[in-house]
């Protein structure tokens, strides 16, 4: 692979010819705001969050489709790229319920944290906002169209890691919403409910059911266990609050390995707090189980007994 | 897996042959759909039209049980045809002359007439199997659990090396395992005839180093298979069992006969996660951790040894496996003492050549695949390079043979099982999710429309579905996923226990029993 020289910020810096201004400026260690692409997934440009000012170029580029040049000279965060950004984020939150103090996702919400690194407080505009129905027909998604930007990583998503086209873009303009085929609930479409889409979603449209209501992001212990389920034995984060598993999510911070969340998986965790789960040793006296305790059941309980009684 | 899961989307032809992975293997399925958009070629073989069958380029459906017909008439053809690796058949394997002999009489038009596959399609296969650069065979159950299950196995083999498609990236042969760990175990011994590491039982030399290790003297005899074990518990040979993680009573073939042999048992011990319909029948029940709830490794379908890690503390006064059998042998004797998961590795890794170099400071991050002998050795991505781990791979001639039970006129339909995307082997888990429960409570039996028809069913209708040994009732559902004449039914749910139908016939070799055929009869409930 060649290497080409550019600039970011006015630092030199040498890059692998091929790849986005967005990869070579996270290389360099500038956080470039995202919201529509994924590593995983493929090249959008939709949301125009990244946009980086490039030197000779008329616009401002979306980062994540331009690719690097010899002697390109990039600023990633110039007056003119903030000022877009968050004019963007303002056109974005015209059309979004500001419900972050109750939302699910409030700490773990992109728009929310751009929202705040860019300090973007008062919504200029006013218009017309969605007012859609709750998609809460199954018991293991939350599809919320209101909260939805649009991103579309839910669909591509969707389509590239797991072949399954569940959801796609529906209508035009103000009116374009992701949706399923024929605009059918969740519980009628042909989906497996392998919350990758959820996994994706970077704002509160695609939710996980289970965790609903159950803990705020931040009170959230984040442990990583093999699933036990299937032949892969995948990687998945258990979500755990004051000591109890609430719910299963993707493993964070795994993007090149995505994808792997699937239903059996998750689901195998309400498991653990199932009231046919044996808590003891149990020995069938007169056909009936008894709870027992451990030495009772290895056969020790007369041994145990009889030194007990040397020590008095 | 002779390969990794990861080199599947790099592959050029991929023949997947009684493999529902869609459903069983849904992970390993992306990869499948991976390696399509990639433009690779995918030939399923199946009797059932599966989701697998649907993305295929060619679909065969061939008869349950009749896969030694297809297999050997692929490899008719491509030796006929000339199109086999001459000289990887010549450096590499052995007895090429009695395979050549043997499949002389399978020909595509022996294969038409007797399966019903045109003759065209085992040629259009054949050669694009042949000569694809990079071309691997997927399998699962469909092919094991028959009366001539290894014989299936050895005609798959057979097609790989005569085209030289094996010890290479992304062309090899793939049984995918059904569960997470159960390489791992079969690795670690579980087997009636195997030490850890596949050393042989009958084996002195192996015998006397494990006898060395554990300071005791050890049986030089083979075990009992588990379907043995079963039918000397019936007969009064076997008085006690201890069972672990496993559900027989719906699991294993013929289940009445199971339940009754258990019954007959002087003493049963189940260590489980939760009462199952075998516990129940238990004297004593001792409570086991979960996959969240324990330290250790699970091996998975591509010889991946990889870390689990306890994420929570077991529930209640449940314990890990290995320290309930550490607390019965002491108790039995036998003063088993281990501080921790790490501390068994250790002696694993101490018995067990391919697992040698495996410690779990080097399982941190995406663990190791074996054979990984030493400190130093990277792990092996896929087997055979360069040579076979016996030297030369021999071929076996394998002639047909038909299922143990062939339908007649009292029992007209054949019975082929195996499981559902929603749930999981015997339900003991996922019958405890409310929300598969949700969305698949109740088994239904596949029986094709014309079937239906003729028996004057209707979608969702209450049928009586009897074998020689047993009998349920089920709803079914009319699809054209099944041919005429086949019907297919999870083993998941006990209220419509399929394997009390199925034939407990068994191979052999490898005592698997013959889950996907048996004859049974269908009848219509009011």
């Amino acid at each position: 692979m060649m290497s080409v020289k550019i600039t970011i910020n006015g630092r030199p810096v040498i890059a692998q010819e091929g790849i986005t201004v967005l990869e070579a400026s996270k290389q360099a260690g500038y956080d470039i705001p995202t919201l529509c692409h994924h590593p995983a997934l493929s090249e959008f440009g939709a949301c125009r969050l990244c946009v980086v000012e490039i030197k000779g170029m008329r616009n401002l580029p979306a980062s994540c489709v331009t690719k690097i040049s010899e002697g390109m000279e990039i600023q990633t965060e110039s007056a003119a790229v903030v000022e877009a950004r968050k004019t963007i984020l303002e056109l974005l939150l015209a059309n979004h319920p500001s419900d972050c103090l109750t939302c699910q996702m409030s700490g773990n919400c992109k728009l929310q944290d751009y929202a705040y690194r860019y300090q973007v407080r008062n919504v200029s505009f006013c218009g017309e906002t969605h007012n859609y129905p709750l998609d809460d027909s199954n018991p293991y998604i939350i599809r919320d169209n209101n909260k939805c930007i649009l991103c579309g990583r839910c669909v591509r998503a969707c389509a590239e890691i797991k072949g399954e086209n569940i959801l796609g873009f529906a209508s035009r303009g103000f009116n374009t919403k992701i949706t399923t085929a024929l605009d059918k609930d969740f519980k009628d479409s042909d989906c497996v409910y392998c919350h990758t889409c959820v996994a994706v979603c970077p704002v509160g449209a695609l939710r996980n059911k289970e965790m609903e209501g159950k803990a705020r992001y931040w009170e959230l212990e984040k442990k990583t266990v093999d699933c036990g389920l299937c032949e892969n034995a995948c990687k998945f984060d258990l979500n755990i609050k004051d000591g109890k598993v609430i719910g299963v999510s993707a493993k964070e911070g795994t993007p090149e390995r995505f994808g792997q969340p699937c239903l059996k998986g998750r689901l195998a965790v309400n498991l653990k707090y199932n009231p046919d789960c044996p808590q003891k040793p149990l020995i069938k006296k007169d056909g009936e189980f008894v709870p027992v305790s451990w030495e009772e059941a290895l056969g020790l309980d007369e041994l145990i007994s009889k030194m007990e009684s040397f020590e008095k | 897996m002779t390969n990794s899961i990861s080199e599947i989307k790099d592959t050029d032809f991929i023949f997947a042959i009684g493999t529902n992975t869609t459903e069983t293997h849904p992970i390993i399925s992306l990869e499948v759909k991976k390696a399509i958009k990639n433009g690779t070629k995918l030939v399923v073989a199946d009797p059932r039209k599966t989701e697998m069958a649907e993305l295929a380029d060619i679909h065969i459906s061939h008869p349950s049980g009749s896969d030694l017909i297809l297999l050997n008439a692929l490899a008719n053809v491509i030796i006929t045809e000339e199109l086999y690796d001459k000289e990887f058949v010549e450096e590499r394997t052995e007895n090429f002359q009695e395979l050549k002999e043997t499949v002389q009489k399978y020909t595509p038009e022996y294969a038409e007439e007797t399966i019903g596959i045109s003759a065209d399609t085992i040629r259009e296969v054949a050669r694009g199997y042949a000569n694809a650069d990079k071309a691997m065979i997927l399998y699962t159950m469909g092919i094991t659990q028959h009366i001539c299950g290894t014989d299936n196995v050895l005609a798959i083999a057979n097609l790989a090396m005569l085209c030289g498609h094996i010890g290479k990236p992304s062309t090899g042969v793939n049984p995918l395992r059904g569960q997470n760990n159960v390489q791992g175990a079969c690795d670690m011994g579980g087997l009636p005839n195997v030490y850890p590491g596949y050393q042989k039982v009958v084996d002195e030399k192996v015998r006397e180093k494990f006898e060395k290790a554990w300071g005791v003297s050890l049986n030089p005899n083979n075990g009992l298979s588990v379907g043995e074990m079963m039918d000397n518990a019936y007969e009064g040979k076997v008085k006690g069992i201890y069972i672990m993680g496993e559900n027989p009573v719906l699991s294993d073939p013929d289940a009445n006969h199971v339940e009754e042999a258990l019954k007959k048992l002087d003493f049963l011990v189940v260590q489980d996660i939760f009462l199952t319909e075998t516990a129940m029948l238990a004297d004593v029940v001792l409570p086991a951790a979960s996959f969240a709830e324990k330290d250790g490794t699970f091996t998975n379908t591509e010889r991946r040894v990889q870390r689990i890690r306890k994420a929570i503390n077991p529930v209640g006064q449940s314990k890990e496996d290995w320290e309930i059998i550490c607390m019965v042998a002491t108790a039995m004797g036998y003063p088993m003492n281990y501080d921790s998961a790490e501390d068994i590795m250790k002696e694993i890794a101490e018995v067990t050549p391919s697992y040698g170099g495996i410690t779990y400071r080097r399982l941190e991050g995406d663990g190791l695949q074996w054979p990984c002998p030493t400190e130093d050795h990277p792990g092996t991505p896929y087997l055979h390079k360069g040579r076979f781990a016996k030297g030369k791979g021999s071929f076996h001639a394998v002639e047909f043979v038909p299922p143990n039970e062939e339908t007649d006129s009292e029992y007209p339909f054949v019975l082929t099982t195996g499981r559902r995307l929603w749930h999981y082997h015997t339900g003991t888990m996922s019958r405890r999710a409310d929300g598969l429960e949700w969305k698949y409570p109740q088994e239904k039996l596949e029986i094709n429309p014309e079937d239906a028809a003729k028996l004057g069913l209707r979608e969702g209708d209450k049928v009586k579905v009897a074998s020689r040994r047993g009998e349920i009732e089920i709803a079914v559902h009319c699809t054209d996923r099944v041919p005429p004449g086949t019907v297919f039914g999870s083993f998941h749910f006990r209220e419509s226990a399929i394997n009390k139908l199925t034939n407990p016939a068994r191979d052999p070799k490898a005592k698997i029993p013959e889950y996907k055929v048996c004859a049974v009869k269908i009848q219509k409930l009011a």
